[in-house]
């Protein structure tokens, strides 16, 4: 039997581990939904990002991972833009696009680069970076401050993000542009831009997210390994209201749900994982009925 | 020495597309005064003082701030210049903050305590106080407006400009607000109050000028002013007029079947918060085009969408005769689906006994036969049924969604404005049909925000002032109705 | 413009494709050849690989071609497939001793239903919330396939319980076949749907009323006096049953049981497939055609050229967005042009 303090502690390691990736794309996406688009690429972001992690780490370290995987979220982001913001075309459809066009071009080049037998690269991961004398507190010790260096940055972008948007003139302007578009505009806000930039900051994030994926938990890339990962980044951010705390809890919400089938298996009750998988959708299905309190969108979301 | 004005602005024109909304006006707003711009809708007052505030290039003229000649050429630039606007329509983020939209507007810094400090300083300043943290959605329409001043404020302006600022406003609330704008120029800043309320201009206002069609009719110190010589100024001459000077043969002077009566009824506003139709009490007869006279924002639209069965009233009786014909304000936006051809606006329309209903089945050839037919009718310029409707011209659009909406035979006609943006054959063939079916029996009720247009049409006329409809007793000078359409003669 | 432009997207999609081939170093032409003949090349070809892929996902593109029309944004068309499949392969399990007359249209009504049944939840929300049904039913989804995984772990697992799949099916519950081929008669069922849509459209009241909700919804409330929200709630629950179908036939003429992915994103290319086709239920069967060619031709692109099947996925992207940007100049144009 367990030490159910070991349990939950690896319980709340997990969870937190689940959830980092979840947390820098939704983060990223709170950023592009709160300019008023919606980002329906951000699945096919992260994947991007997870493939140019692994080549990037392959040919001379995780960092260069992380940074030619940053590199593609916001060239996907830039195109993105390109057709939805500038252009004008509708952007659920353009994001969609986007997202089948990462499918095809990361398992294309993927194989290309590590042959259809799926002999893949296998990299190390990042090993867990504890914070002296905080990792050894009870529970909460190894679950937020034993973990790999992506978890820190995206539990430090929360903050940040807060702090940007709430605090600063440039989030003030990002957030008139997704609230009221024609308003920002006569006030002299530059619409466009402003949305551009929080796409292509939402890109950046999701290429990280993907990075993380690779080089933090799995070490490997396998074709379609974000599995929806983007889009429940999205729900996240409804869940959390577009609000950065609440998305960080949203996101850790979305991890323990997830973790807890370990849980559950540990202590040996075959309650089928796939309860676990759904719960959190229905939780956010939960939330936009009501049920937790009117959910508002920003009222530019998804309008050209 | 003399002082310069805050704003010289000499002989102005400005043409849009066929519209000569102005033509070389003059306007001169001295320091530390409160002038009154007066005239009636399309005068070109909004438009004047938009040139004054960048928004607008003239085609002519020159405009001088302070004395020196300037080229507003941005609302930045005007902001620039001291010159501050408050326009018609908010232009406040809905869903923001009073002080973040403050900041938003007047670049301030955003950090909250010290921004709720000057949002407070800002508003006790000048008597406006407001909530630093009420979201600007939540707040009443009276507030909402104190909120577009303080952010015009907010940036140091000494010469506001005021777009119609008590047209939403409750007698309450727009008393405050001209108290502010007192205090404003007594404070030495100057302000431009566009109006069309006389008894406002006569109680607040230093000066008073006065435009029609673009021009300046009159201009000079309001004391000495009367309310009946102004509204001559405004709206032209003062000789009582047969209303309707071409009646429709079939006089429906008590004859015809009642086809509209309202009793007691009650419009809310479309928007949400409050009434916009009182208690309307009215009774429309087969062959009657009865007129309603109407400064924008006084319920007018309200009533008739409610006539015409697309608003649900709160309280009272509404008994309308079918079918009914309605011919919205916006052609684009209401009256046509601009992506669709034109036999398929035909078709919008479609009542299950039109010929080209069949059992829940549209038989496009009759319908495209019927709509080329209609374009014949009324002589629309278009290559064919078959093009989208937004290809089409204004006034051409305008007469498909009459021809849809008449050829129904239909027993009350309710328009909005039917000849917005159209020239003068467009408007005469519209006006036409109008009068045709009443003649036909139909019992028409129209409004347009020319007074002259519905003087024109009307056998009868009412007036709606404030959400109470009143109707104009006969042989009432155009000077009377003028007074009526801004008291409501309470 | 009708044509032009999809013509125009496929050559480019192609196009595309032909150059980051030859980038990578593959032989261009013997793979876009493997790709035709993997989709044309053969008689068993065309009808055992293309046709089949093409009808769920004409079936689907259908479902999201009736929702756009109304308005109403159906990303959740993978889900519903799952819903009806599931609910194709619980009925197909208990209609064994019943003759096919009975056992087929069970199934098939039991995957319309819950296709529909599927999106219910998405509409009651946009209904009362006004809630942004692309979320909705996005999210839902993901509900959709870990049901799946649970079903066929669980409940409907097959009986030796060692794989993740369902027992087949009853004989009688599926679909007739053509002979030497794979095609089955969900192929009867799509093109019934295809010409009801299009009699929808083309020939009723009804179906012109909902077209004018998408294309202007406030005229269409004020000048045509539609109920704008009823409407596009009907065309979602449409669009969900026709999804829901989908996965019917794929239960009941292909696979003849239930697994995981089922579905190679057949509820997202049907988006494609939609779009491409302008929304029109008789473009959506060329569409569907040329996206089913697509995927099997891929199949076969990857075998003999070994160039990996997901690359179809960039052609299929690059027509989206062509086609979306021809819209959206097109939209502009119209403004300008307006007097």
């Amino acid at each position: 039997m367990t030490d159910p303090v070991v349990l939950i502690g690896g319980f709340l390691a997990a969870a937190v581990r689940v959830a980092t990736p979840l947390l820098l794309a939704a983060t990223g996406e709170t950023l592009t939904e709160r300019s008023g688009v919606i980002n329906l690429g951000l699945e096919g972001m992260m994947l991007a990002g997870a493939l140019a992690a692994t080549l990037g780490a392959s040919a001379s370290g995780p960092w260069t991972g992380f940074a030619v995987a940053v590199l593609a979220g916001i060239l996907l982001a830039l195109l993105f833009a390109a057709v939805s913001i500038v252009a004008q075309a509708d952007q659920i459809i353009a994001g969609t696009a986007i997202t089948l066009a990462a499918v095809g071009l990361t398992g294309t080049v993927y194989r290309e680069a590590f042959g259809a037998g799926g002999a893949g690269l296998t990299l190390p991961t990042l090993a867990p970076l504890a914070v002296p004398g905080l990792s050894r507190l009870p529970l909460l010790g190894p679950a937020l401050f034993a973990q790999p260096m992506p978890t820190y940055v995206a539990l430090l972008a929360v903050p940040i993000s807060w702090w940007f948007l709430f605090r600063t003139r440039a989030g003030l302007l990002l957030r008139a542009t997704g609230e009221g578009a024609a308003e920002a505009r006569a006030a002299g806000v530059r619409i466009n831009a402003v949305r551009t930039a929080a796409t292509v900051a939402g890109g950046a994030f999701a290429g990280l997210a993907g990075a993380t994926l690779v080089l933090a938990q799995v070490g490997s890339f396998a074709e379609n390994m974000t599995a929806g990962r983007g889009y429940v980044a999205i729900a996240i951010v409804v869940l959390g209201r577009w609000h950065p705390i609440g998305v960080a809890i949203a996101a850790l919400l979305f991890g323990a749900a997830t973790a807890l089938q370990f849980v559950f298996q540990a202590i040996g009750l075959a309650v089928p994982y796939q309860l676990f998988l759904m719960l959190p959708y229905v939780l956010t299905l939960l939330a936009l009925g009501g049920a937790v309190g009117r959910v508002r969108a920003p009222a530019e979301l998804g309008r050209g | 020495m003399t002082v310069p004005p805050a704003l010289a602005m000499r002989g102005i024109a400005k043409r849009f597309g066929s519209v000569q909304a102005l033509r070389g006006a003059d306007f001169m707003l001295g320091q530390g005064e409160l002038h009154a711009l007066l005239g009636e809708n399309g005068a070109g007052k909004t438009t004047l003082m938009r040139v004054a505030f960048g928004l607008v290039r003239p085609d002519a003229g020159e405009v001088a701030v302070l004395g020196v000649p300037r080229a507003v050429a941005s609302p930045r630039a005007a902001r620039r210049l001291g010159i501050g606007m408050v326009h018609q329509h908010f232009t406040s983020v809905p869903e923001l903050s009073v002080a973040e939209n403050l900041a938003l507007a007047a670049g301030w810094p955003v950090a909250p305590m010290p921004l709720r400090a000057r949002v407070q300083e800002l508003g006790e300043r000048y008597g406006l106080p407001l909530d630093a943290d009420a979201r600007v959605s939540g707040l009443s329409v009276g507030l909402k407006q104190r909120l577009e001043i303080l952010k015009a404020l907010a940036s140091d302006a000494r010469i506001l400009l005021l777009d119609e600022p008590t047209a939403v406003l409750a007698p309450g609330e727009a008393d405050e607000l001209l108290r502010v704008v007192r205090e404003f120029t007594r404070a030495g800043g100057s302000a431009v109050l566009i109006t069309h309320k006389l008894d406002e201009a006569l109680a607040v206002a230093d000066r008073v000028t006065v435009l029609r069609q673009g021009a300046v009719v009159f201009t000079g110190a309001v004391a000495g002013l009367t309310a009946a010589s102004l509204a001559r100024a405004m709206i032209g001459d003062s000789e009582s007029l047969n209303l309707s000077p071409a009646r429709p043969p079939a006089d429906a002077s008590g004859d015809g079947a009642v086809l509209v009566r309202l009793d007691d009824l009650e419009v809310p506003r479309e928007s949400g918060y409050g009434l916009a139709v009182r208690r309307a009490t009215l009774g429309i007869r087969s062959g009657e085009i009865v007129g309603v006279a109407a400064v924008e924002g006084n319920g007018q639209r309200e009533l008739l969408r409610a006539v015409a069965g697309r608003l649900q009233p709160l309280r009272g009786r509404r008994e309308v005769a079918g079918p009914i014909a309605f011919i919205p304000e916006d052609r684009t936006t209401e009256g046509l689906i601009p992506s669709l051809s034109l036999t398929e606006n035909i078709v919008l329309g479609s009542r299950h006994d039109d010929p080209w209903i069949r059992r829940g089945r549209v038989d496009w050839k009759v319908a495209r036969g019927r709509t080329a037919a209609l374009l014949q009718e009324y002589a629309v310029t278009a290559p064919g049924p078959d093009v989208p409707a937004g290809s089409l011209s204004g006034g051409n659009q305008q007469k498909v969604v009459l021809g849809r909406e008449l050829s129904r035979q239909p027993r009350v006609v309710v328009a909005e404005n039917p000849t917005r943006g159209l020239d003068l054959r467009a408007t005469e063939a519209i006006h036409a049909r109008l009068r045709d079916a009443a003649a036909n029996g139909a019992a028409v009720l129209v409004y347009s925000s020319d007074l002259d247009e519905v003087l024109a049409l009307a056998g009868r006329l009412l007036v709606a002032a404030r959400g109470s409809i009143s109707e104009v007793p006969a042989g009432a000078t155009r000077a009377e109705i003028g007074e009526l359409m801004v008291t409501g003669g309470r | 413009m009708a044509a032009k432009v999809p013509l125009l997207a496929i050559l480019l999609g192609v196009l595309l494709l032909a150059a980051g081939l030859t980038l990578a170093g593959y032989d261009a032409v013997a793979a876009l050849g493997a790709l035709w003949n993997g989709a044309f090349g053969s008689w068993y070809a065309f009808s055992s690989t293309t046709l089949v892929r093409a009808i769920p996902l004409t079936i689907i593109g259908l479902g999201i071609a009736l929702a756009f029309q109304g308005g109403a944004l159906n990303i959740g068309a993978e889900g519903q497939f799952y819903a009806g499949a599931i609910a194709a392969t619980w009925v197909g399990l208990h209609v064994a001793g019943r003759p096919p007359v009975v056992a087929l249209p069970s199934v098939l009504a039991a995957a319309l239903l819950a296709g529909g049944g599927w999106v219910v939840v998405p509409v009651w929300l946009r209904l009362r919330y006004g809630v942004l049904e692309v979320i909705s039913t996005l999210l839902l989804n993901f509900v959709a396939a870990s049901l799946v995984s649970l079903m066929v772990q669980g409940p409907l697992q097959e009986s030796r319980r060692i794989y993740p799949q369902s027992d087949p099916i009853a004989m009688t519950a599926r679909l007739p076949v053509l002979p030497g081929t794979r095609l089955h008669a969900g192929i009867v069922l799509m093109l019934l749907a295809a010409a009801g849509l299009w009699y929808l459209f083309a020939r009723t009241l009804w179906g012109f009323r909902l077209r004018a909700v998408g294309a202007g919804p406030r005229a269409a409330t004020i000048s045509g006096r539609i109920d704008a929200r009823r409407m596009a709630a009907v065309a979602l629950l449409g669009s969900g049953a026709l999804a829901g179908l989908a996965g019917g036939v794929e239960v009941t003429g292909v696979s003849y049981a239930l697994f995981q992915n089922l579905s190679p994103g057949y509820g997202f290319t049907g988006i494609a497939v939609a779009l491409l086709a302008r929304l029109k239920p008789l473009g959506v069967l060329a569409t569907g055609l040329l996206f089913g060619a697509l995927e099997a031709g891929a199949g076969a692109m990857q075998r003999e050229a070994g160039v990996p099947a997901v690359a179809v996925y960039v052609v299929e992207a690059v027509v989206i967005l062509v086609v979306l940007l021809a819209d959206a100049a097109a939209r502009r144009n119209l403004l300008r042009t307006a007097t």
